[in-house]
């Protein structure tokens, strides 16, 4: 009966979705204040019965209703509640509900906080939003409805994968989400605007905020996804340059550039046709990423069950949208004003180079992804791309990226003065000099790759502080000044100082595991030693237990240093009968300086359990890298010029005459 | 001419979009070896071993006997999905097989088997790829189903699995006996 209830919620969503995608558009061109005024209650109406859909999804999974397909599939009467509930989302036709809901969601959130937003454009919004949700709802029922029964039921379901009963990826996937679908919105934006045939600055400031959001979200759910990865599947590596991986790391690098791109927009009313582009590519990306986990076009662990309908579906979804908005961006576009002109050297020029940069990054990915693909249905010769290539053509786009990311803040909008920037350059100077000598001296008899990594971080860091400590005039006026400064300064440049220097310390973690990672393998009985990286670790026990649905094997590894104790570790060997797999759980002793990560193989009593041992320095960095710079996205979005939406434009230009010249 | 420019964005989506397509259209899953190299006889190869204990592969090595190659990694997620699998298949004594450690580091692929368990008959080293190249290895893992002739009879692209095993490669194992007795 619920399911049912849900199965008619989301048809409901659909008719809903449909009235939302034509009448406020309609309005808009007729300037009908109540045919726009259709968008609001109907955006909010729509997100409800997606809501009740995936509540009624969610309830067939916890109360392990097993005439429904969905749930006799990838559910399993013993699994915890919280993988009873994260199962919902971990097969295709559940995490398209998902999708839909977050899709909704932010068409609400619009509709809600969208008070100050003009009223055609917030009209055109939803309703470009709402066509979106249109074709996703058709899809869903058409090809992956998660309502259909099963008659009979199975006394049991088949369980959930086990790589995915775990805390780690139980929140991966909506937080990717949030960010993948949070770039519908700054699509909807720049379609939207395209159809009103403006842009200003004042629409940079409205997209601005939801391209953050997303952003943010996004950035968060690739951490999520890279952290799983790096203790699930139990062999201390963090990221693979896996298609899918690629897929989401793509619209993030798109999604950044659009970041900074929209200020320039903001700001200086320039770049608008390149932001527009931007906005839609990105969003491009994302369904790019729906669409290739879904038709089996690529091969990745994280494919979904594969089926051509679906692919082509997706695919005519992608074509629709993102041709479509080309299209319009064709037509539209060169008619738009030019707008705010700039000096190459200045902060535009700088921002430009900024984005040029991560297209180039994007387009590497890109590349690198679909070039088997492009190959096979061309020549029909099969290859596949693995990591040096990423390794050989992505780092060095990334290396005068960092250089520039020091620079680009420091130098004034329209005309900057590049002497007077570098001459404020001497602490990253400094700092980039200091931290390579030091690093050089650690390992003084090793490639010196790791020594310029480490000197780009040094720079990066000295580089962002140094900006920040001018712009509050620290050690150059008096201390309380300085705070006072301090207080006053719009947390949008708290956001920007903390995203660039999380970034910097993200690259000392990955260049120091990537450079100094170091490995054992042995084959220990109880009682048995081995040292690794100064730490000195030894099998006490494995004992043999049973989980809630799997057996479990857990060994207890003493680590000591210097002979002291330090602590015990207990690295799991798991097995799930129902899917008839095994899984590794990794135990991790951390410092703030490094991980000494245990995994457990197999073994018996009298032979001998493998135990592999990593000792990764500066990983625990890498994780903290990404939180800092999500963390400078959340304070950025709480920005109050940011929560109010935009101000009038009069008061605007008064801002940026008084010198408070904010950024990302 | 400045108008043009605004249509490349359009132009670049449209092809990339027909490559999406036709890979669907043609209803071709990348799962399937293509018809062009079933009943083909294994492409040359001598690669050297991976292990002090066991001889590396040569063409000669994979002739005589029904037998699976498995292509695998140490660097690869899913091949450790499937190991599990292969070591209960050596176990049972099904069928030999043989692997191919593709693209990978020495070490790092002797703490795999030392750490999972070695099913392999022999393994060789494929260290620039080349071996994965002329076999058409999509990406790893991989596994051939290879006949007493040498010659390639079923191809499984990603991790194999009991049900996989059971329904797509255990009736080609059979067939191919029945043929060799009858």
């Amino acid at each position: 009966m619920i399911a049912e209830l849900g199965h008619y919620a989301l048809v409901l969503a659909l008719l809903i979705a449909l009235v939302q995608t034509t009448v406020p558009l309609y309005g808009a061109a007729r300037n009908d204040f109540s045919l726009m005024g259709v968008a609001q209650p109907a955006a909010t109406a729509q997100f409800i019965a997606i809501a009740i859909a995936f509540g009624a999804l969610t309830h067939a999974y916890v109360t392990s209703d097993f005439s429904v397909i969905n749930v006799a599939e990838n559910s399993h009467s013993l699994k915890p509640l919280l993988y009873k509930i994260s199962g919902v989302w971990g097969n295709h036709e559940g995490s398209m509900i998902l999708w839909v809901l977050i899709l909704a969601l932010f068409g609400f959130a619009v509709a809600q906080f969208g008070i100050h937003l003009p009223p055609t454009l917030k009209a055109r919004v939803l309703s470009v939003q709402a066509s979106i949700g249109v074709a996703f709802l058709g899809f869903i029922l058409l090809t992956s409805n998660p309502f259909l029964r099963l008659d009979p039921a199975p006394i049991d379901g088949r369980d959930l994968n086990p790589l995915l009963q775990d805390p780690g990826l139980a929140f991966h996937p909506p937080m990717l989400y949030l960010g993948y679908v949070g770039f519908s919105m700054a699509f909807s934006f720049a379609v939207a605007a395209l159809i009103e045939g403006r842009v200003d600055p004042a629409w940079a400031r409205w997209v601005r905020p939801w391209t953050l959001a997303a952003w943010i979200a996004l950035t968060a759910g690739i951490t999520l996804g890279s952290w799983w990865a790096y203790y699930e599947l139990g062999w201390g590596g963090w990221w693979y340059w896996d298609p899918v991986e690629n897929a989401s790391f793509m619209p993030w690098l798109s999604g950044t550039a659009l970041l900074h791109s929209a200020v320039v927009v903001e700001k200086r009313d320039a770049l608008k046709s390149w932001t527009i582009l931007l906005a839609i590519l990105t969003f491009a990306l994302s369904l790019m990423g729906t669409f290739l986990v879904r038709s089996g076009v690529l091969t990745s662990v994280h494919a979904f069950a594969v089926d051509p309908e679906r692919g082509l579906y997706i695919l005519a979804i992608l074509v629709l949208f993102v041709g479509g908005a080309l299209i319009m961006f064709a037509l539209r576009a060169p008619s738009m004003k030019l707008g705010g002109l700039f000096q190459p050297i200045s902060r535009e020029g700088g921002l430009v180079m900024n984005n040029l940069l991560l297209s180039v990054a994007t387009a590497t990915v890109f590349i690198g992804t679909l070039y088997p693909l492009f190959l096979d249905a061309t020549t029909g010769q099969k290859v596949s791309v693995g990591p040096p290539f990423f390794n050989a053509t992505f780092v060095p786009v990334m290396i005068p990226l960092v250089l520039l990311m020091a620079i680009g803040p420091m130098l004034a909008w329209k005309r900057g003065d590049l002497s007077a920037a570098m001459s404020r350059l001497w602490f990253a100077v400094a700092l980039s000099f200091g931290i390579s000598i030091f690093v050089f001296w650690l390992h003084s008899n090793e490639p010196l790759t790791p020594v310029i990594g480490f000197a780009l971080a040094g720079w990066l860091a000295g580089g962002t502080l140094k900006e920040f400590a001018d712009r509050i005039g620290l050690f150059r006026d008096r201390l309380s000044r300085s705070l006072s400064k301090a207080r006053r300064l719009p947390r949008s440049a708290y956001g920007m100082t903390l995203a660039h220097l999380g970034l910097s310390i993200f690259i000392c973690g990955a260049v120091a595991d990537s450079a100094w990672r170091t490995e054992v393998v042995i084959n220990a009985k109880e009682r048995d030693k081995t040292s690794i990286a100064g730490f000195e670790a030894q099998l006490e026990s494995v004992n043999r237990l049973e989980g809630p649905n799997y057996h479990l094997e857990r060994a207890t590894v003493v680590i000591r240093k210097n002979g002291e104790y330090v602590t015990r570790v207990f690295p799991e060997r798991r097995f799930y009968p129902v899917q008839q797999m095994p899984t590794t759980e990794a135990a991790i002793y951390t410092t703030l300086l490094a991980d000494v990560y245990v995994s457990l193989g197999e073994g018996s009593k009298d032979q001998g359990w493998t135990l592999r041992l990593w000792y990764n320095p500066l990983i625990p960095w890498i994780w903290a890298g990404c939180l800092i710079m999500v963390l400078g996205g959340l304070i950025s979005l709480s920005d109050r010029r940011l929560r109010i939406g935009a101000p009038f434009k009069r008061a605007h230009k008064k801002v940026q005459e008084n010198g408070l010249l904010e950024n990302a | 001419m400045r108008k043009l420019i605004y249509l490349g964005p359009l132009l670049f989506f449209i092809i990339t979009a027909v490559y999406f397509a036709l890979p669907i259209l043609k209803g071709k899953d990348p799962r399937i070896l293509p018809s062009a190299m079933i009943e083909k006889n294994i492409p040359d190869l001598n690669l050297p071993p991976l292990l002090e204990t066991k001889p590396g592969i040569d063409k000669q090595a994979l002739m005589g006997e029904i037998q699976l190659v498995n292509f695998f990694s140490s660097w690869c997620g899913p091949c450790r999905t499937e190991h599990d699998f292969l070591m209960r298949i050596n176990k049972s004594e099904i069928i030999p097989i043989y692997g191919i450690n593709y693209k990978d580091k020495q070490n790092a692929a002797k703490a795999w088997l030392l750490d999972l368990g070695d099913p392999y008959e022999r393994i060789g080293r494929d260290i620039d790829g080349r071996t994965a190249i002329d076999w058409g290895v999509y990406g790893v893992p991989e596994t051939y189903l290879i006949d007493k002739h040498g010659r390639i009879q079923y191809r499984h692209v990603g991790p194999l699995s009991e049900s996989i095993f059971k329904e797509k490669i255990s009736p080609v194992i059979k067939a191919l006996r029945k043929q060799t007795n009858g």
